[in-house]
């Protein structure tokens, strides 16, 4: 359990924990198989003429999972909050370990689903406003992560 | 700080720091050598010998010091197949320490089958499987005496009787239980027996295997007369005094610390049991060590609530595979049947010589605390 300061502050007091009640994406990732897994609710502030430009106002999640998992969740909530989609499509799972001071390397694997989580629920949201074509485009939970 | 990891070492008794310091600087000959000094860590080294015995209640020429239980386990595993091409089955258990699960896997390369027996939810092995099993090319069945990670005691003197009506080698890994329960290798059927004098309060770096006068063993490493010819290299004779002291002091203490720390280990799970809902003990209820409480809560996992104890100075273990340093969660609580999350969530307290009732205690005050707090976080959880 070698984690930097960062990863055991995120740990021991995690940001934007909970649930959204009438969220308008919901995204999962992980399996409690593996031992990890992370749902994030998002607030979306809609743009009809540029979804692109759509910003994530309110963000929370849920994580069942190890140190790092919490840490990557509480981290990857920080990051993509007030950030527009096209932003957060951007992200990867090295952003968050990186702001993270590092991850073991064991975890990067495992561990680091939060940004893949809230793509998920950025593909929801797409999906429920009819724009499958655009929720297509974005990546998501992968495969081998289950 | 409260230590709640005995299953994974101990503390060294100070009794058994003060019966070592002499060894290190003032008796400090080779006991191969013949004049004096030789002699005095010589008669150091055949002190020890006698007390493992009469702890195994064994004969003295039946033990063989091992740099530990590892080099123990090997020693009875590759050293029997190796000396010896006719039987060609190797019968272990699924629940094994990895000392002895890796070494079986290894023997593979040289021809050998292994098979593991089942267990069932408690983690006591399944004896119809392994009476089908042994058979005349069965050359050796190693169960361990105690799980490390449950504390389940196996039925060591019935698996004896099976392995024997096919003249086949009974060898117990007994790492989690010398020292700590009675342990009589005349009347169980053990023919070989692996120990290490760190998990009973003795050095690290120091154990033995007790060999039953007869079975036959190729040494594993060569280039010396010591042991018997069986284990060459100058012996770690402050080691080896330690691990003596260790047996002498489990001798007196043995009965008096058992209850004891089964007080102890109770007060813990009734304690938590009653403060925290849906947890499940992991092991047999009743035939299970005296300081081993394995649980499994529900809906959290178990590396983030080794932090938060350990961020309260609370040290235990678990068997997530966060924890394993791979990525599979712990193949004892598997194969004893648990989903996998369950085996994810689960904790193990392993108390000891130096716990106290506070200990205990602050335990129970804090441990619902944490769990409460990673449950409101966990997307299983629905309260």
């Amino acid at each position: 359990m070698q984690y930097s300061q960062k990863v055991m502050d995120h740990f021991m007091n995690p940001r934007n924990v909970g649930e959204i009640q009438n969220a308008d994406g919901v995204g999962t990732c992980g399996n409690p198989v593996c031992g990890d897994l992370m749902t994030f609710y998002v607030k979306i502030e809609p743009r009809t003429d540029n979804l692109d430009m759509a910003r994530i106002t309110e963000i929370r999640f849920k994580t069942f999972g190890c140190g790092a998992a919490i840490a990557v969740a509480s981290m990857a909530s920080e990051m993509a909050k007030g950030k527009t989609l096209s932003e957060v499509v951007d992200l990867s799972r090295d952003d968050v370990a990186d702001n993270l001071d590092g991850l073991p390397p064991v975890k990067m694997h495992c561990s680091n689903l939060g940004v893949q989580a809230i793509q998920e629920a950025l593909k929801d949201y797409l999906t429920k406003m009819g724009r499958r074509d655009l929720a297509s485009k974005i990546k998501g939970c992968s495969k081998e992560e289950h | 700080m409260i230590y709640l990891d005995y299953n994974a070492t101990t503390p060294t008794d100070s009794r058994v720091v003060e019966a070592m310091l002499p060894y290190f600087h003032d008796i400090s000959a080779n006991p191969s050598s013949i004049h004096t000094a030789g002699h005095k860590a010589r008669e150091a080294l055949e002190g020890s010998r006698t007390a493992l015995a009469e702890l195994l209640k064994s004969r003295n020429d039946e033990i063989y010091f091992t740099s530990g239980g590892t080099e123990a386990d090997n020693t009875a595993i590759k050293g029997t197949s190796f000396a010896q091409d006719k039987r060609k089955k190797i019968i272990t258990s699924a629940i094994e320490h990895h000392a002895v699960l890796t070494t079986c896997e290894y023997m593979k390369k040289f021809g050998f089958r292994v098979v593991k027996v089942p267990v069932d939810h408690y983690g006591v092995v399944d004896l119809d499987f392994l009476e089908q099993e042994v058979d005349d090319n069965t050359l050796i069945v190693s169960i361990m005496h105690a799980n490390n990670e449950v504390g389940t005691i196996e039925p060591l003197e019935k698996i004896g009787e099976i392995v024997h009506r096919h003249g086949v080698i009974f060898h117990t890994d007994a790492v989690q239980t010398v020292g700590k329960i009675p342990i009589d290798v005349r009347t169980s059927g053990i023919d070989m027996l692996s120990l290490s004098a760190h998990k009973f309060c003795g050095p690290k770096g120091i154990g033995a295997l007790y060999v039953r006068k007869g079975v036959r063993f190729d040494p594993l490493s060569h280039g010396g007369h010591h042991e018997g010819g069986k284990r060459a290299g100058t012996e770690n004779v402050p080691g080896i005094v330690g691990l003596g002291k260790a047996c002498e002091i489990a001798l007196d203490e043995m009965s008096a610390e058992e209850k004891r720390i089964r007080k102890l280990r109770d007060r813990l799970w009734q304690g938590i049991s009653e403060r925290i809902p849906e947890l499940k003990l992991n092991g047999h209820p009743e035939k299970r060590l005296a300081n081993t409480l394995n649980v499994s809560v529900k809906y959290v996992e178990g590396e983030s609530m080794l932090l938060q104890l350990d961020a309260r100075g609370i040290f235990a273990s678990s068997g997530s595979a966060c924890t394993s340093g791979s990525l599979e969660a712990s193949h004892v609580l598997l194969a004893m049947g648990l989903p996998h999350d369950m085996a994810h969530g689960s904790l193990r307290f392993s108390c000891g010589r130096y716990n106290t009732e506070r200990d205990i205690d602050k335990v129970i005050e804090v441990f619902p605390g944490i769990v409460e707090k990673l449950r409101v976080m966990s997307p299983l959880y629905r309260p």
